[in-house]
């Protein structure tokens, strides 16, 4: 079609704005939020705190990572976990037999992790909903299996991460966990950034063409299998991330830890209850689930009488009654409602 | 053949298991022409549609654009060369506004986002939905979700544009704007396909009708001639009914 289409009809000119784009203000908000969190560890020196919002960050990131595929590409998977264990385990690996710097193990995992979701993705292309979901869980759950029995990354014993000399080069602090809290707080932004990006541009537009469905997409000119490998490369990718500083963090790994269910059933959760489909709501989720799991198992949890547990399914029953397109998604419903 | 050719339908047969869908159907279309493929309900125009833009994998013939054999080649890759359809019951996506569902269709060509912009824009002035660009495509109109829909072909710069009962379920004044935006896209020069139930359209529109029955071709011709054939009459309404009156 030639481009003078358009032209002799332009006759209302509303300017349309950009519902995708940030505006000033949110800008401002964001950057506020990253000062506090920049400024909180060092505020409260608790060494728990630090630990609680540590492994927010860690499930906050693993939430964003999933709304890649899932949020945004409607590609439910319930197995991230399985390359959350491989970032854990390619990076661990490496420094154990070969001495490979963890930094280095880091990108590795990415990769390796990156490579299986596509091996796997590629058969699965045709499979969507409940289908995708089921084939994601056997996924994770053969991993898991592997790496119990395979005697080369230890099996079910696992693997524990040398003690080196602390330094950033090593990806191991001793004395305080401060550099930890730095590290996966970037992580976190690394994978927020990657998601705003993704979602703002033409593979953002394609992947939610795809969750609509599969023939719209061809119909609007997008190659739906390779598009939905992208997905979930990104997703691997950046899951995997957060498995190679899950080992760096605790030092021990081994499946039971690293490669359960309930890790990509609390990825799903997380990403769900924020908000799925938009790039904070997943870090909300993770602001709300995680401490209280944490805190509630340990103010609770020593009794052995699974209050915990029980106040932690109340809530996201809750969540799931009364804001089912998650609290972030809720809030920004709102906002859009209150201009 | 002559050089404005552009769709070359050739011996098109598709079966479901023992069902006859399409039966060794050829047409031609050429390039500026509105062509309308009519026929009773089961004729087969829908499967037709989809064997040519690569949804069903047909089973005999060949389909060729500009010369070229797109016959099963993948949906997406038709589209990019310049054939695209739109489907019988609108197709947008429900989470998006309806300046994104175009720019949705017009990233096909433009890879950033200024420029898929500025021509989804252009195409919602030229379809007459810019006033809802904002709007959630869910919450449009029958009426201007097909105009929703004919404006995501567009914004992927068709050569060919295939529409799939674009007018069906309009009102009369929906219905003449449908018309006279179908006419304004062939003027701008992309040709187009259409399968139609709504005969007012088709008698105004066409420049030439192929008729299908069970899915085989049984007439072709302008309109006026079409509608006045016996077999045409037949099909629609038994053999009962095969005195014409002229």
């Amino acid at each position: 079609m030639d481009d003078s289409i358009g032209k002799q009809t332009a006759a209302d000119e509303t300017p349309v704005p950009n519902t995708r784009n940030i505006s000033g203000f949110q800008l401002a908000a964001g950057c506020a939020a990253l000062v506090l969190l920049l400024i909180l560890p060092l505020v409260f020196s608790s060494a728990f705190f630090k630990h609680v919002m540590i492994i927010t960050f860690m499930f906050a990131m693993c939430g964003v990572a999933w709304n890649v595929m899932g949020g945004y590409a409607g590609m439910f998977s319930f197995g991230q976990a399985a390359f959350f264990g491989i970032g854990a385990y390619t990076s661990s690996f490496l420094l154990l037999t070969f001495g490979v710097s963890p930094w280095i193990g880091l990108v590795a995992g990415g990769i390796i992790s990156a490579i299986l979701a596509a091996a796997i993705g590629y058969p699965c292309s045709k499979l969507r909903g409940h289908y995708f979901a089921i084939a994601t869980i056997a996924f994770g759950e053969i991993v898991r299996i592997v790496f119990n029995n395979w005697k080369m990354v230890g099996a079910a014993e696992g693997l524990t991460i040398p003690m080196l000399k602390e330094s950033m080069a090593h990806f191991m602090f001793h004395s305080s966990k401060l550099p930890y809290y730095y590290i996966m707080l970037g992580f976190l932004l690394l994978a927020v950034t990657v998601c705003y990006l993704v979602s703002t541009s033409k593979m953002g537009y394609y992947f939610r063409a795809i969750k609509e469905s599969h023939e719209i997409a061809y119909v609007l000119g997008v190659d739906v299998v390779r598009y939905r490998l992208y997905a979930i490369m990104i997703s691997a990718f950046l899951t995997s991330m957060a498995g190679t500083f899950y080992a760096q963090y605790i030092l021990y790994i081994d499946p039971e830890s690293v490669m359960i269910l309930p890790i990509s059933v609390q990825i799903v959760l997380v990403a769900m209850l924020g908000g799925a489909n938009t790039v904070l709501g997943p870090v909300i989720g993770a602001a709300i689930l995680i401490p209280l799991s944490e805190y509630s198992r340990a103010w609770l949890g020593y009794k052995g009488t699974g209050v915990d547990m029980i106040l932690y399914g109340t809530l996201i029953t809750a969540i799931s009654m009364y804001q089912p397109n998650g609290v972030w998604g809720s809030f920004t419903e709102l906002m859009r409602r209150g201009k | 053949m002559s050089a404005s050719l552009l769709l070359d339908v050739q011996g098109v047969s598709k079966f479901f298991g023992g069902l006859r869908a399409n039966e060794d159907v050829s047409f031609q279309v050429n390039k500026g022409e509105i062509v309308s493929i009519i026929g009773p309900n089961g004729a087969g125009k829908s499967t037709l549609f989809s064997c040519i833009t690569g949804f069903h994998h047909m089973d005999k013939g060949r389909v060729l654009f500009k010369g070229m054999d797109i016959s099963n080649r993948k949906p997406h890759k038709i589209g990019k060369l310049g054939v695209v359809r739109t489907f019988q019951i609108a197709q947008v996506i429900s989470d998006m506004t309806v300046l994104e569902n175009v720019m949705t269709g017009s990233f096909l060509r433009h890879t950033r986002v200024p420029g898929a912009r500025r021509k989804a824009e252009e195409i919602l002035a030229f379809t007459g939905l810019k006033g809802k660009s904002n709007l959630n495509a869910l919450a449009l109109s029958i009426s201007d979700k097909k105009r929703l829909e004919v404006s995501m072909a567009l914004a992927m710069e068709p050569e060919l544009l295939m529409l799939d009962e674009s007018m069906a379920g309009l009102t009369l004044v929906e219905l003449r704007e449908m018309i006279e935006l179908i006419r304004r896209v062939r003027d701008n020069g992309v040709t187009v396909v259409v399968v139609e139930h709504v005969m007012e359209a088709v008698m105004e529109l066409s420049d030439r009708v192929v008729v299908l029955n069970s899915g085989r071709k049984i007439v072709e011709g302008p309109p006026k001639e079409v509608v006045a054939n016996p077999e045409v009459i037949r099909a629609y309404l038994g053999d009962g009914y095969n005195a014409v009156r002229q």
